[in-house]
């Protein structure tokens, strides 16, 4: 099937299993280079994310997703590797030559923009977890780069952890504001006011 | 035949007549700031006019499409406001198996029986056989945390949303007297079914048009203060003059005027329950609308919470006209 095709229809089958309402605040969709930094609660949440921009913005745009979780089987692989242009991260092996942020930042080039979950792995409860140090790095290393952060409402209970069918309920995936890492900003600082971003979008709901 | 008879073009003119009228009402009192009416209650009732010409052209695709596209146009409708229900209604990660049983198997099963007709199984499907299984399979999951809030609570969203909504589109598969002049009621059907939409349709208008007249009387003022009697009486009283002058094109042609009259205050009372009970849900969630499917709207849901209620009502009411109509045709 033609890549194209396939790619609108499945993040047309995104919308309709997730349901979601987008709503950008303060925020305009743009195909600069950005990095959408969201709270992670279900192996959805990449999908739903790419889905939500439009079509320009999403052919620019790649998910950093887990290799583990991405790589098995031939759906996932195909899905991963063709569909979504994913950047697999080795979650078992961080060698220090090969460190994700190298590997983003290498994928990357000047063109395409992230899609990345700070927390590390998919947090349990409602709360959006502390954020790892790794979003930090790659702001350090390309501070050019637009970071957007994404609440995504919902989507716990329509994947949650462990389950393998979706419930179709509705979300609410919430852009925001653009920020920078500030010069000088130290990396715990940042990493709190990235963490805020997200959470006052979910106070917005 | 076609399911366009005369009547049913009648019916649409009609309605394409009462529709068009609001919308010129709209525009002109938007060009008068000065006629004194609430610029808010305006805007709200710019984009009720607004809903109903897409319920509207959706409905008229549906039936020219035929019976089977109707169904399915209303198994879509039942499914987003399950969504919408369940969106907002809370439950617990063991409920989540339960959930996708009620979504993707009970919700489209009873769509399914109704357009196949099989009135014996869809009236009890969900009641006996899926009231059963929810709290089974929530057991089975091993998480007894509130547990009957919960079966309850999927139980109300698939009763409401699904249930009660399938009555609607079931009206089609009823076995309709033949007209006076001895022919097959091909388009009754429809017209019944347009009849429910349209009549519930405007007792939600018209009960909150009369409970806008000055001398309030709130029925429960913690669950909704916008329902006064006023309304309520006010606009059952008004449906039920259109209903009586609508008579026509209902398959009642046997009883005149005063069964349409009958059914139509039926379907206001009705209409009535269904927007409290649905507002009592949304008071206790604290949430205004159900969903935003059209920015402005509400969720779907929030309109079709009196058309839920009137649904089943409607149909067994019509169904036990019809077959006390065939008794006493059959006495005679």
């Amino acid at each position: 099937m033609d890549t194209n095709l396939a790619r609108n229809l499945l993040a047309l089958l995104a919308r309709f299993v997730s349901g979601a309402s987008v709503r950008w605040i303060d925020s305009q969709p743009d195909t600069c280079q950005r990095v959408y930094f969201a709270n992670h609660t279900s192996h959805l949440d990449a999908i739903v994310i790419w889905s939500a921009l439009p079509q320009v913005v999403r052919m620019l745009t790649r998910p950093v997703a887990a290799k583990d979780y991405w790589s098995k089987g031939p759906v996932r692989r195909y899905l991963a590797n063709q569909l979504f242009n994913a950047i697999l991260i080795d979650r078992e092996e961080i060698k220090v030559h090969q460190s994700p942020v190298d590997l983003m930042i290498r994928e990357i080039g000047h063109k395409y923009s992230l899609i990345v979950f700070p927390e590390g792995g998919r947090s349990e409860g409602r709360e959006v977890g502390e954020f790892k140090s790794g979003l930090y790095y790659l702001c350090k290393k390309r501070p050019d780069l637009e970071l957007i952060p994404v609440h995504l409402d919902n989507m716990n209970r329509i994947l949650p952890r462990g389950e393998v069918l979706p419930v179709p309920m509705l979300s609410c995936i919430s852009f925001g504001p653009p920020m920078w890492l500030e010069a000088g900003e130290i990396k715990t600082d940042f990493l709190a006011r990235a963490r805020d971003a997200v959470r006052r979008l979910k106070e917005l709901d | 035949m076609s399911i366009f008879d005369a009547k049913t073009l009648w019916l649409i003119g009609v309605v394409l007549v009462l529709l068009a009228s609001a919308s010129v009402v709209v525009r002109v009192l938007k060009r008068r700031p000065d006629s004194g009416i609430d610029a808010a209650i305006l805007e709200t009732f710019h984009l009720r006019v607004r809903a109903w010409w897409i319920l509207f052209a959706i409905l008229a695709a549906a039936f020219l499409l035929g019976p089977v596209a109707t169904v399915v146009l209303f198994g879509l409708i039942s499914f987003w406001a399950l969504r919408e229900f369940i969106t907002v209604t809370p439950t617990r990660p063991g409920d989540h198996y339960t959930l996708f049983w009620v979504s993707c198997v009970f919700t489209p099963l009873q769509f399914v029986l109704v357009g196949m007709g099989y009135y014996g199984l869809y009236s009890i499907m969900i009641p006996v056989y899926a009231f059963l299984f929810i709290p089974a399979r929530i057991a089975l999951a091993g998480d007894y945390k509130r547990f009957l809030e919960r079966a309850a609570k999927i139980q109300s969203g698939l009763l409401i949303c699904v249930y009660c909504l399938s009555h609607a589109p079931a009206l089609l598969t009823l076995k309709l007297p033949p007209l006076p002049n001895g022919e097959v009621d091909t388009g009754g059907g429809v017209r019944l079914l347009f009849f429910l939409v349209l009549i519930s349709q405007l007792s939600d208008a018209l009960q909150y048009a009369w409970s806008q007249i000055p001398r309030r009387h709130v029925i429960v003022p913690t669950i909704n203060p916008t329902r006064t009697w006023e309304g309520l009486l006010g606009g059952t009283a008004s449906v039920t003059l259109i209903g009586a002058v609508l008579w026509w094109a209902t398959p009642f042609h046997g009883s005149s005027w005063w069964m349409a009259a009958l059914m139509s205050a039926v379907i206001s009372l009705m209409g009535f329950a269904g927007g409290i009970t649905m507002s009592a849900i949304k008071r206790d969630r604290g949430v205004k609308d159900y969903g935003t499917l059209v920015e402005g709207h509400g969720g779907v849901l929030d309109r079709i919470d009196s058309l839920c209620f009137a649904a089943p009502v409607f149909f067994h009411c019509t169904r036990w006209w019809l077959v006390l109509a065939g008794i006493m045709s059959r006495v005679s």
